[in-house]
C-alpha cells in the first residue's frame, strides 16, 4: 500500500513538474502506457486473491483517475502557457499609424448645390440646366436687354465669334453666359406655366479680384403662375435664407434695385455682425447683400411666349460660391478654382456628406480624415 | 455718384440729419455705398487762440506762440506764414491723429524748441485743399470748442445709381427723390436767363436730327479763364474726386453732377468756320482731349467745323479746339443726343466719360436751354464776358410718355392694398402728371424720367416709396410631399461626385476656359476647331476647353510645385465640341499623379497605374447606373493617352469613357516629371435605365451545393487579350461556370518569345446535385476546347 501511495506521489510530482507537452506525454506513457507503471499494476491484479483483487482494483481505479485528471490539468496549463508565450512574441506596436487611406472631398460649390436643391426641392421646384455658351437672344435680348442697353455693359461679357473663319461681329457672336437668367427664357420656351424651377450653373464675367473671378456659379429661380405676388417672393426667399443658414430667425431687408428682367426689382440683405476677424450671420447691426430678385418683367414673359396679362411671377439669382463663402467662412473667391490640395482638403466635404431636409443640410457625413 | 451734404441741401430743404438721409436713400433704391464724414476724424481738435507770437530764435520763418485753449496755454512752434497775434484757429493737442498724415501727434522739438501741439490747415484736417496757411476763424469764435462744431464740414455721400435712374446722376435728382420720400421739400431752381446782346458769329447746322434732336449753342466773348474757380465749387468738385482745372471746365463738370446735364465748351477762336452736327465718314480721324487718336465710322456723331471733327458728340471733346488758360471767346454747346447712338459709339471705340455715361442712360430732353442758361450764368459770374443770343436747333417739345396703373392690379401683383389716392399722391410727388381715366391711373412721366414704360414700372415707384418692408412675406404654397427634385441624370452627377470622393479623389472646379497653347493636343476627332474667345481675360484662358484634363494637369503641376507630389483630382463639368449653345458634354474626369501615398512603414505605397484609372472609370459608370460589367474595353483611346496603356469603354460605337496613362509627351508639355493616369467619363453617353418604376431587385437563386474551383493554365499568343480569355472560358458552359478569374500571367522562361502563359481559376457551380469526377472532367474539357478553338491556346499540362 505504501508503495502505491509512493507511486502516486511520484507520478503526480513529475506531472506537476513537467515543463512542456512532450515531457507530459512521456510521463503519461510511463504511467498509463502499455508498459506503464500503473498499467503493469493493473495487469498484476489477476494474480491477486479475490478479496485483495477487489480492494486493489478500487484503489488502482482511483489512482488512474487522479493521474488522468492531473495530466489533463497540467496539459491545459502548459497549453495556456505556450499560447501566452506565442502571443507575447506576436505583439506589435499598435501606436503605429494605420495604413494610408485617401479620403477624397466634395468641393464646396457641389455641396452648396446640394443644399440649395434640397431646400427649393422641398418647396416644389425642379432643377433646370442650360448651356454655358449662349446666344445673345437668350442671354440679353429676351431678358429685356436690347443691343445698346446700358446694363449690358455692367457685365463684362465674354464674346465667342459665331464663326472661326468670318470676321468677328459682336452682334452676331455668341456669349459665354453672364448669368443663369437665360434659363428663364429656355424654361418658358419648353414648358407652360405653372413654372417653378431653379437653374444652377457656371457663369462668366471678365473680372478678377478677391470677390470676382472670370467664372463663378449662380442659381437662378423662377416662379410663374397666376397668383404669385411680391409678398410670395419675400416669403420664399426668407424661407430659403433661414433654411440655408440653419437659423430659426434671421434679419432681412430688401432694397429697391434695378435689373432689366424684373420690375419691381430688389436686392436682399441679411443681418450680420462684421468684425475684423469674423463674420457672424444672423446677428448684429450690419447688412450683407446676398441676392437680387424681382417680379418678372412683362417683356421677359412675352419673350418666353407667356401672356403677361394672365401670368405673373418672380425671379431671383444668387451666387453659389458667395453662399459657400458666407456659410463656411471661406475668405477668397479666387481660391475656389485653384485646385490646391491643401484648400480642397480643408474646405471640402466628406464623401458621405449628402444634404437633405431630413438628414441635415450640412456636416452630416462624419468627420473628414 | 458722389455728392456732399451741403450740395444736397442746395436743392433740398430738410431738417433730417445725415443718418436719416443715408437710411432713406438706401430704402428708396439709391444704395449708399460709403459715407465719408471728416467730422469723425476731428475728435480732440479744438479752437484756440495764438498769443505772444514771436520769431523762433533759430529760424527766419518759424514762429513761437503760446496757444490759448481756454483751459491752458501751450508753447507751439508754427511754420505757417499767416500766423499772427490773436488768430483763432484749430489746434491739435498732443495725442490727436492728424487726418492728413494719419499719425499720432507727439511732443516735437524743432530747432531746439519744444512744441506741444500744432495749429492746422484745412488740408491737414481733411476738410479742404488749402495748405497755404493755417485756418483762420472769425476773431470772436469762442476758444476751447470742438472743431467739428465751428468748421463748415461737408460729409461726402457715395450712392450707387442703377442704370434706370439717370436723373439721379445729378444731385438735384437725388434731392427730388428724397423730397418725394418725405424728407423735406425740393427748392426751386433759380437760373438766370441771360439775354444775349449780339448774334453768335458761329452758326450751327444739324444734319442728323435723328441722333441730335436738340442743339443749343451760345457764343460768349471776353471771358477770363485765368480767373479763380470759386472755393465752394472747387471744394465740391474735389470732394467728389474731380480735379479743379479751370473755371470753364469746372463749370461744365459741376453742372454735369448738379443737374445730370452734360455740356461742352469750345475755344471759339480755334474753330474754323461754323459748327455742323453730322455723322462721321468711315475712317475719319479724331484726336480726343486725352490725346488718343480714333478712326471713326459712319454711325459716329461728330460735332465738326470746317477742318473736321472737333468733338465726338456726347462722348468726348477734341484736343485741338479745347479751352486753355488763354481762351477768351468760347462757344457753349448744350445738346441732346440719342442714347443708342452714344452707347454704340462709346462701346465700339471703348471711350468712357461722364458725358457718355449720362447720355446713354437718359438726359432730360427739356434741360438743354436750361443747362445753357445755367452755364452762361456761372461763366459770366466767374470769368466775366458777354453772351450772345441763344441759338436753338430742333425742339424740346417731346411727346408725353404715358403709362397706366390699375390700383387693383397693384394688389394682385404686390400683395398689398394701396388706395388710389395714395398711389396718385406718390406719383405726383415724383413729378408725374396724374389723372384718373376709367378707374385707371394715367401717369405722364416727367421729362427727367426715361424709364417708365409700363404698369410694372409705376408699381415699382409706388412700392419704392411705400417701402419694401411694408410688404408682408408669405411662404410659397407647395405640396406636402414634393416629387423627386433631380432628374435621373442630375442625380447621377451627384452620385458620381460622391463615389469619386469616396475613392480618394479630391473634387476641384476649374475654369471652363483653358490655355489653347497647351490644350491643342486634347482635340479629339469631333473637335476639329479651337473655340477661341474674342476677348479672353488672359492669354492663357483663351479657349473653351476641349477636355477637362488640361486644367487638371495644370492643377497637379501647381500642387507638385508647392511640395505635394501625390495628387488625385477630379472634376465634373463641361467640355466643348462646338461654338453654338448646347455643343457641350458633361464629363467626369480625374487625374492621379505620383504614389498612392507617401512612403510609410507598411510599404503599401505604389505608383498609380492604368488600372487605377480604369477602376475609377468603371466606378463612375456603376455610380451612373451604367453598364460597368458589359461595356467593351477597346484600345483606341485618343492620342493624348499612352498608346499601349490606355483604353476606351464602349457600348458599340458609343464611347462611355477613356482611361489610361497619359502620353509622356503630354506630361512633359505640362511640366510633369513623372507619369500620370487619367480618366474621362461622358455622363451624357451613359444610357439611363429604361424602367425606373420597377424597384424590385433581381431574384436571388442560391444553389444548395458547394462550388468547385479548378485552375487551368493556357499558353497563348501574346496578342490574346485577357478579356477574350475570360470570355472564352466563361462561355464554355453557361449553366455551370459561375465565375472565372485570371490569377497569373507569365512570359519568358521556356516559352517562345511570342507566347505567354495565362492561368485561370474557373468556378463550377452544381445546380441539381453534386458533381461527379466525370462531370468536372467534362466541364474542364469544355473550357479547354473553347479556349483553344477561339484563341488558339494550348492547355499547359501539369499546371
Amino acid at each position: 500500500m505504501e508503495n502505491l501511495e509512493n507511486l502516486k506521489q511520484q507520478i503526480l510530482n513529475s506531472i506537476n513538474q513537467s515543463a512542456d507537452i512532450k515531457a507530459l506525454e512521456e510521463i503519461r506513457v510511463s504511467a498509463m502506457g502499455k508498459k506503464g507503471a500503473v498499467t503493469e499494476l493493473m495487469k498484476g491484479l489477476g494474480a491477486l486473491p479475490q478479496d485483495e483483487k477487489i480492494e486493489m482494483g478500487k484503489k488502482l481505479n482511483v489512482l488512474k483517475q487522479e493521474i488522468e485528471s492531473a495530466l489533463s490539468a497540467q496539459k491545459d496549463a502548459l497549453e495556456t502557457a505556450e499560447l501566452n508565450q506565442k502571443l507575447a512574441s506576436e505583439s506589435v506596436d499598435v501606436t503605429l499609424p494605420i495604413r494610408p487611406e485617401n479620403q477624397g472631398r466634395i468641393h464646396p460649390v457641389s455641396k452648396i448645390y446640394e443644399e440649395v436643391v434640397a431646400i427649393f426641392g422641398q418647396m416644389g421646384f425642379d432643377v433646370a440646366e442650360g448651356p454655358d455658351i449662349e446666344d445673345q437672344f437668350h442671354n440679353f435680348n429676351a431678358l429685356n436687354m436690347p443691343a445698346n442697353h446700358p446694363a449690358r455693359q455692367m457685365q463684362d461679357t465674354f464674346y465667342l465669334p459665331h464663326s472661326a473663319t468670318e470676321p468677328f461681329d459682336m452682334d452676331k457672336s455668341y456669349v459665354i453666359r453672364t448669368h443663369t437668367s437665360g434659363m428663364q427664357i429656355r424654361t418658358m420656351e419648353a414648358q407652360k406655366p405653372p413654372i417653378r424651377i431653379i437653374a444652377p450653373g457656371r457663369t462668366y464675367r471678365s473680372d478678377y479680384d478677391a470677390t470676382h473671378t472670370p467664372m463663378f456659379h449662380q442659381v437662378e429661380g423662377l416662379v410663374i403662375d397666376k397668383t404669385t405676388t411680391l409678398a410670395h417672393l419675400k416669403g420664399c426667399l426668407y424661407d430659403f435664407v433661414k433654411a440655408f443658414f440653419e437659423l430659426d430667425e434671421i434679419p432681412v431687408r430688401y432694397r429697391p434695385s434695378y435689373f432689366p428682367f424684373t420690375e419691381p426689382s430688389a436686392e436682399m440683405d441679411i443681418g450680420c455682425l462684421k468684425t475684423k476677424t469674423e463674420l457672424k450671420i444672423g446677428a448684429g447691426n450690419d447688412w450683407l447683400e446676398i441676392l437680387g430678385c424681382g417680379m418678372v418683367h412683362p417683356n421677359v414673359l412675352k419673350a418666353g411666349g407667356i401672356d403677361p396679362d394672365e401670368y405673373q411671377g418672380f425671379a431671383f439669382g444668387v451666387g453659389l460660391d458667395r453662399l459657400a463663402m458666407l456659410k463656411y467662412g471661406i475668405p477668397d473667391l479666387r481660391t475656389f478654382f485653384e485646385s490646391d490640395v491643401r484648400w480642397l482638403k480643408n474646405y471640402g466635404f466628406a464623401p458621405l456628406d449628402f444634404s437633405s431636409m431630413t438628414g441635415g443640410l450640412s456636416n452630416n457625413g462624419g468627420q473628414t480624415r | 455718384m458722389k455728392f456732399t451734404l451741403s450740395w444736397l441741401k442746395d436743392h433740398l430743404e430738410t431738417t433730417a440729419d445725415l443718418n436719416t438721409i443715408v437710411e432713406t436713400l438706401t430704402k428708396i433704391g439709391l444704395e449708399v455705398e460709403e459715407v465719408f464724414n471728416p467730422a469723425e476724424n476731428l475728435k480732440g481738435f479744438i479752437t484756440a487762440r495764438a498769443e505772444n507770437v514771436t520769431m523762433h530764435p533759430d529760424s527766419d520763418h518759424l514762429h513761437l506762440l503760446s496757444v490759448n485753449t481756454g483751459a491752458e496755454k501751450l508753447q507751439v512752434v508754427c511754420g505757417a506764414p499767416n500766423v499772427k497775434e490773436g488768430l483763432v484757429g484749430i489746434f491739435a493737442p498732443v495725442g490727436t491723429v492728424i487726418p492728413c498724415y494719419n499719425e499720432v501727434l507727439k511732443v516735437g522739438k524743432i530747432r531746439g524748441v519744444e512744441s506741444f501741439g500744432m495749429m492746422c490747415s484745412e488740408k491737414e484736417l481733411g476738410i479742404g485743399q488749402d495748405h497755404t496757411g493755417i485756418i483762420e476763424l472769425a476773431p470772436d469764435t469762442p476758444i476751447g470748442v470742438n472743431a467739428a462744431e465751428v468748421l463748415k464740414i461737408d460729409p461726402v455721400i457715395e450712392v450707387s445709381i442703377t442704370p434706370n435712374r439717370a436723373e439721379c446722376l445729378g444731385v438735384r435728382g437725388i434731392a427730388r427723390d428724397l423730397a418725394a420720400a418725405g424728407l423735406g421739400t425740393l427748392k426751386p431752381l433759380n437760373i438766370k436767363q441771360t439775354q444775349g446782346t449780339f448774334q453768335s458769329p458761329v452758326s450751327v447746322t444739324v444734319q442728323c436730327a435723328d441722333a441730335c434732336p436738340v442743339y443749343v449753342g451760345r457764343y460768349i466773348k471776353g471771358v477770363n479763364n485765368k480767373a479763380q474757380t470759386p472755393k465752394w465749387m472747387a471744394d465740391r468738385l474735389t470732394a467728389i474726386g474731380l480735379r479743379s482745372i479751370s473755371p470753364l471746365v469746372d463749370v461744365t463738370n459741376y453742372i454735369n453732377y448738379d443737374l445730370a446735364r452734360p455740356l461742352h465748351v469750345f475755344d471759339a477762336d480755334k474753330l474754323n468756320g461754323n459748327i455742323t452736327v453730322r455723322y462721321c465718314t468711315e475712317g475719319e480721324k479724331f484726336v480726343s482731349l486725352d490725346e488718343k487718336e480714333y478712326a471713326l465710322d459712319s454711325k459716329s456723331l461728330g460735332i465738326c467745323d470746317d477742318s473736321g471733327i472737333q468733338c465726338l458728340g456726347g462722348i468726348m471733346g477734341g484736343l485741338e479746339k479745347g479751352c486753355s488758360a488763354e481762351t477768351t471767346n468760347v462757344f457753349l454747346e448744350c445738346a441732346l443726343f440719342e442714347p443708342v447712338c452714344i452707347a454704340r459709339t462709346g462701346r465700339k471705340f471703348g471711350i468712357e466719360s461722364d458725358s457718355r455715361y449720362r447720355y446713354e442712360r437718359w438726359v432730360d430732353p427739356k434741360s438743354n436751354i436750361l443747362g445753357s442758361n445755367y452755364a452762361t450764368q456761372l461763366i459770366l459770374e466767374i470769368c466775366g464776358g458777354e453772351a450772345s443770343e441763344i441759338m436753338v436747333c430742333g425742339s424740346e417739345d417731346v411727346p408725353p410718355r404715358v403709362a397706366y396703373l390699375r390700383p387693383e392690379r397693384l394688389k394682385t401683383f404686390v400683395g398689398i392694398d394701396v388706395p388710389a389716392e395714395k398711389i396718385m399722391q406718390i406719383l405726383q410727388n415724383l413729378g408725374f402728371g396724374v389723372s384718373l381715366e376709367n378707374g385707371k391711373i394715367k401717369a405722364v412721366s416727367p421729362s427727367w424720367r426715361g424709364d417708365i414704360e409700363c404698369e410694372q414700372d409705376l408699381i415699382e415707384e409706388v412700392v419704392r416709396m411705400i417701402g419694401l418692408d411694408e410688404i408682408p412675406a408669405i411662404s410659397l404654397p407647395h405640396d406636402k410631399f414634393p416629387k423627386q427634385t433631380l432628374t435621373p441624370m442630375q442625380a447621377n452627377v451627384v452620385t458620381v461626385k460622391h463615389e469619386l470622393a469616396s475613392r480618394g479623389l479630391l473634387e476641384t472646379v476649374t475654369w471652363s476656359f483653358t490655355d489653347s497653347k497647351l490644350a491643342d493636343v486634347f482635340h479629339k476627332s469631333n473637335q476639329p476647331e479651337k473655340i477661341l474667345l474674342a476677348n479672353p481675360i488672359a492669354a492663357d484662358l483663351d479657349e473653351m476647353r476641349p477636355s477637362l484634363l488640361p486644367n487638371l494637369l495644370i492643377g497637379a503641376k501647381n500642387n507638385i510645385a508647392r511640395g505635394y507630389p501625390n495628387v488625385s483630382l477630379f472634376e465634373v463639368g463641361p467640355e466643348f465640341f462646338g461654338r453654338a449653345p448646347k455643343e457641350q458634354l458633361t464629363v467626369a474626369a480625374g487625374l492621379r499623379v505620383g504614389l498612392t501615398s507617401a512612403k510609410e512603414w507598411s510599404k503599401s505605397s505604389r505608383a498609380f497605374d492604368v488600372f487605377d484609372a480604369k477602376a475609377d472609370a468603371l466606378a463612375v459608370l456603376a455610380a451612373a447606373k451604367g453598364p460597368f460589367e458589359s461595356a467593351q474595353v477597346t484600345t483606341d483611346a485618343p492620342t493624348y493617352y499612352h498608346p499601349g496603356r490606355s483604353g476606351a469603354l464602349r457600348l458599340g460605337k458609343n464611347v462611355l469613357a477613356y482611361f489610361g496613362e497619359l502620353h509622356p509627351s503630354v506630361c512633359k508639355k505640362f511640366g510633369l516629371k513623372g507619369r500620370a493616369v487619367a480618366f474621362e467619363v461622358y455622363l451624357d453617353n451613359i444610357p439611363l435605365p429604361r424602367n425606373t418604376h420597377d424597384k424590385a431587385k433581381k431574384k436571388l437563386v442560391l444553389s444548395a451545393f458547394q462550388p468547385v474551383e479548378k485552375d487551368l493554365a493556357f499558353v497563348v499568343d501574346k496578342t490574346v487579350s485577357g478579356a477574350a480569355l475570360l470570355a472564352a472560358a466563361k462561355n464554355a458552359d453557361r449553366n455551370f461556370i459561375s465565375d472565372v478569374r485570371l490569377f497569373d500571367i507569365f512570359e519568358g522562361g521556356n516559352l517562345p518569345a511570342d507566347k505567354k502563359s495565362v492561368a485561370l481559376t474557373v468556378t463550377f457551380q452544381p445546380q441539381e446535385q453534386t458533381f461527379t469526377d466525370k462531370d468536372i472532367e467534362n466541364l474542364m474539357n469544355k473550357v479547354e476546347v473553347e479556349v483553344t478553338k477561339k484563341l488558339g491556346g494550348q492547355l499547359r499540362k501539369g499546371a
